[in-house]
């Protein structure tokens, strides 16, 4: 199939539909609204169900009780919306229920701004709602990424019945780029849903989809069988790119996103000068490779890691926690909608290896 | 047995044969049985989900032998949602009480009524939050003494008791909208002929449907069983006015709608 | 060649978003790697617009662009702001329609374009971003004419009744770089 340009948006609700995934529900928020408008005008081409709800609140319910059906949903927002999906997202982990959620995020904390960061990286990896659980963390960088992940995610999001997020930064929503669609999506064989979605109780006993259990005891087996899953998750779902990293480097930058093209580019130009430094990007970011992280951190050369994110250094405690002081780990980061450029991330760069004691905290 | 015995009445298929975890004089118990009752007669048991609230009735997946989903609070009606429009072939009910739908699901339920889901909706009216303990509910009345309002419910710190039939009638949208009560034999046949109703309209894919049922909670009105029933025909009834208030077969819709 | 980068501002409704679009897809049709970007928000409602295109022979990394290689400026707000960001050594396509000043920098290449006037001239009014757009590809040489040609004749098409007004626009401004810049072959 040939490439065509599309814009992030656009390119991921398409990709759902070559998915198999045909129902979709949405809130009104920028800078993801794209998706909503292409799906208004494409589900019922394809005889899906499209429906703009009140709320985010409401939408992440409708998530819920659609999905309780066995068949593939998903929903997009943006930060402050996701937020208010919350709820649901808690509800559906604890019921063991496979949907997909992309966040397109803008800057926050509250309303915030409408451009594009990477500050909802907490709420994203460390459950986000109330309780004990974790959603499996997608983050794309390019358009094409964003559109192969969307289609792995309703696969993953059905072999752990769990909900997967999508986290892409304003740019991978807006940005146009050429992508291609697989002409034949075939997938593993994934766990039937005969065992637990909602189709009536004809000929065997009622069902129930649920995430209360007042019972200790079995709630308590329920956070350790959710927990069972993540470390499978961690076991077998493992994403990363490794970029120029060679036993020479004396800086190790760990990025995701948009972010970490930007930190490409720098590391291709400070090639070019001579000046060797390799880039690790997580594409999962939960699971995420700590212990690939510190194998890379630990090699003999390297004198710092370098962690560039467009938040006041979320991800950064994960590296920490991977290195666990083997190493330094150093810090840069804008916010707000403020993007480092490449020529920021060198200057940081060039910094770090004039005086490797350097701090940096900011742009 | 006598050759010559017939069975006048029995426990409905639909309803399960499980111990009541209800209080005494409570009549959640009657109102699940008349769902269950309209389920056998309509024979959709086993093509039904509902959609269970948070409070009381939070357990009524252990009363009703349908599929079950169990909705955070107040939300019910748009898992109803999601779950009907995926399924239009299923029949889908919430069933609230008042805190769940009037209070903290307000949104919801609005919405869920003004696009006219194709769902039922069994709203319990029994003017207090029940499970926790006895609160103030939206439909508390005026001087009514609950554990957050001692001195009684003050109209004019936090207003009148939310009429939700009357609410929910006032949208365009021709929904099927009644409020009935169960405090009498001959007031539990009418609700029974509203629940019917209700699945009916939905079973023929025409419109949202909601039966508001007046009813009791003894254990946190303070009353006996019997002062309890009395309570809601001298105190409920006349601010909760019972009857149909709005049906598809009669609804107009306005000038200028169209 | 090697990668090349345009930012195109102007006022929401002067077509910026359209033009770097129709850039875009001529890449993509060329067989380059390419990335739209747009500014985004309150712009859209109005204010100034901007977007840039990523054109390049490699993968492209980062979509975001302080100093481009080529900057096309539609009105004097964008003048302002991006005439100072091109890179040195490249090239600042002035709307002279609508702007009334030159860049005093001497380390690129300017190039004004009465583009509204052109436009305006043709009974096509709304089309100075094809005037730019076909100027942008006569003094940059970054695809070839033909190309842009066939993708606006593909992602305009839809408009019959202004297509050959278009065409004729686009050479316009292509033709009107290459006399400018002293390149010989036309079009």
């Amino acid at each position: 199939m040939a490439k065509i340009l599309m814009k992030g948006n656009e390119a991921i609700a398409e990709a759902a539909i070559k998915a198999g995934c045909v129902n979709y529900f949405c809130y009104p928020i920028t800078p993801q609204n794209e998706v909503g408008e292409y799906m208004a005008r494409r589900l019922p081409e394809v005889g899906g169900a499209f429906l703009q709800g009140e709320s985010e609140v409401a939408v992440g319910n409708m998530l819920f009780g659609a999905a309780s059906t066995g068949q593939r949903v998903f929903t997009t927002s943006s930060s402050p919306g996701i937020s208010l999906m919350q709820e649901s997202i808690s509800y559906m982990a604890g019921a063991h229920l496979p949907v997909v959620i992309v966040n397109i995020m803008r800057g926050g904390p509250g309303l915030g701004g409408i451009l594009p960061a990477q500050s909802d990286y907490f709420q994203a990896t460390k459950g986000g709602g109330h309780g004990d659980y974790r959603l499996l963390v997608l983050a794309p960088s390019t358009i094409q990424e964003a559109v192969d992940l969307m289609m792995l995610s309703f696969h993953l999001a059905e072999k752990y019945r769990n909900p997967v997020m999508i986290i892409g930064d304003g740019m991978i929503g807006q940005m146009m780029e050429p992508v291609e669609f697989p002409e034949h999506h075939e997938e593993p064989e994934l766990p039937s849903n005969d065992l637990w979605a909602i189709t009536g109780a004809k000929g065997r006993e009622p069902r129930v989809i649920k995430s209360l259990f007042l019972d200790p005891k079995l709630l308590d087996d329920n956070s350790w069988n959710l927990y069972d899953k993540y470390a499978r998750m961690e076991r077998e779902e493992i994403r990363f790119e490794s970029y120029r990293i060679k036993p020479k480097n004396k800086i190790l930058i760990v990025s995701y996103g948009t972010m970490a093209r930007i930190c490409q580019t720098a590391i291709d130009e400070l090639e070019k000068d001579g000046v060797s430094v390799g880039l690790f990007r997580p594409i999962t970011l939960f699971p995420f490779p700590s212990k690939q992280i510190a194998k890379e951190a630990k090699k003999k050369n390297i004198e710092n890691v370098l962690v560039i994110e467009m938040s006041t250094a979320q991800m950064k405690e994960d590296v920490d926690l991977a290195v666990l002081g083997a190493k330094p780990v150093k810090f840069y980061g804008e916010t707000g909608g403020l993007v480092p450029s490449p020529d920021a991330v060198k200057e940081q760069i060039m910094k770090l290896i004039k005086n490797p004691n350097d701090e940096l905290k900011r742009r | 047995m006598n050759e010559d015995a017939r069975t006048l009445f029995s426990r409905p298929e639909s309803l399960n044969e499980v111990v009541t975890h209800y209080c005494p004089g409570c009549t959640h118990g009657v109102i699940h049985r008349l769902v269950a009752e309209v389920l056998d007669e309509l024979g959709v048991r086993e093509n039904t989900v509902g959609v269970a609230p948070v409070g009381c009735s939070v357990f009524i997946y252990k009363y009703l032998g349908t599929d079950f989903l169990e909705a955070p609070h107040g939300r019910a009606p748009a898992l109803a949602t999601g779950f009907k429009r995926l399924r239009p072939d299923m029949m889908v009910f919430t069933y609230q009480g008042d805190g769940d739908l009037a209070s903290i699901g307000m949104g919801e339920i609005v919405h869920a009524a003004n696009r006219g889901e194709k769902i039922t909706t069994i709203f319990v009216n029994n003017a207090v939050y029940g499970m926790t303990g006895g609160q103030m509910a939206p439909t508390t009345m005026p001087g009514q003494v609950t554990t957050t309002s001692p001195g009684g419910r003050n109209v004019n710190d936090t207003g009148y008791p939310i009429r939700v039939a009357e609410l929910l009638s006032a949208l365009v949208t021709p929904n099927y909208i009644e409020r009935v009560a169960v405090h009498t034999p001959q007031h539990i046949i009418k609700a029974k002929q509203a629940i019917r109703k209700a699945f009916t309209y939905q079973k023929e894919g025409r419109c949202f449907s909601l039966v508001e049922v007046l009813s009791t909670c003894p254990t946190n009105w303070g009353k006996t069983t019997e002062e309890s029933l009395d309570w809601v025909e001298s105190r409920m009834v006349p601010y909760f006015p019972l009857g149909c208030y709005k049906d598809p077969e009669t609804a107009e819709v306005p000038d200028g709608a169209v | 060649m090697a990668q090349y980068e345009v930012t195109l501002a102007g006022f929401g409704g002067q077509g910026i978003m359209t033009a770097g679009q129709l850039l875009a897809y001529s890449g993509m049709a060329e067989g380059r790697k390419v990335v739209w970007l747009p500014s985004y928000g309150p712009e859209m409602r109005g204010g100034t617009a901007y977007c840039t295109v990523v054109v390049s022979p490699d993968r492209i990394g980062s979509p975001i662009i302080n100093n481009p290689t080529c900057c096309c400026v539609f009105n004097r707000p964008s003048f302002d702001k991006f005439a100072p960001r091109v890179r040195p050594g490249g090239l600042l396509l002035v709307n002279s329609s609508l702007i009334d000043v030159e860049s005093d920098r001497t380390d690129i290449t300017q190039l004004l374009v009465p583009a509204n006037d052109m436009a305006m001239k043709a009974g096509n009014p709304k089309a100075a971003n094809i005037v730019i757009l076909g100027a942008l590809i006569g003094a940059s040489e970054v695809l070839s004419y033909k190309v842009v040609e066939k993708t606006m004749k593909e992602k305009l098409g839809g408009k019959k009744d202004l297509l050959p007004s278009n065409i004729k626009l686009l050479r316009e401004g292509y033709n009107l770089a290459r006399k400018e810049l002293g390149k010989k072959e036309k079009v």
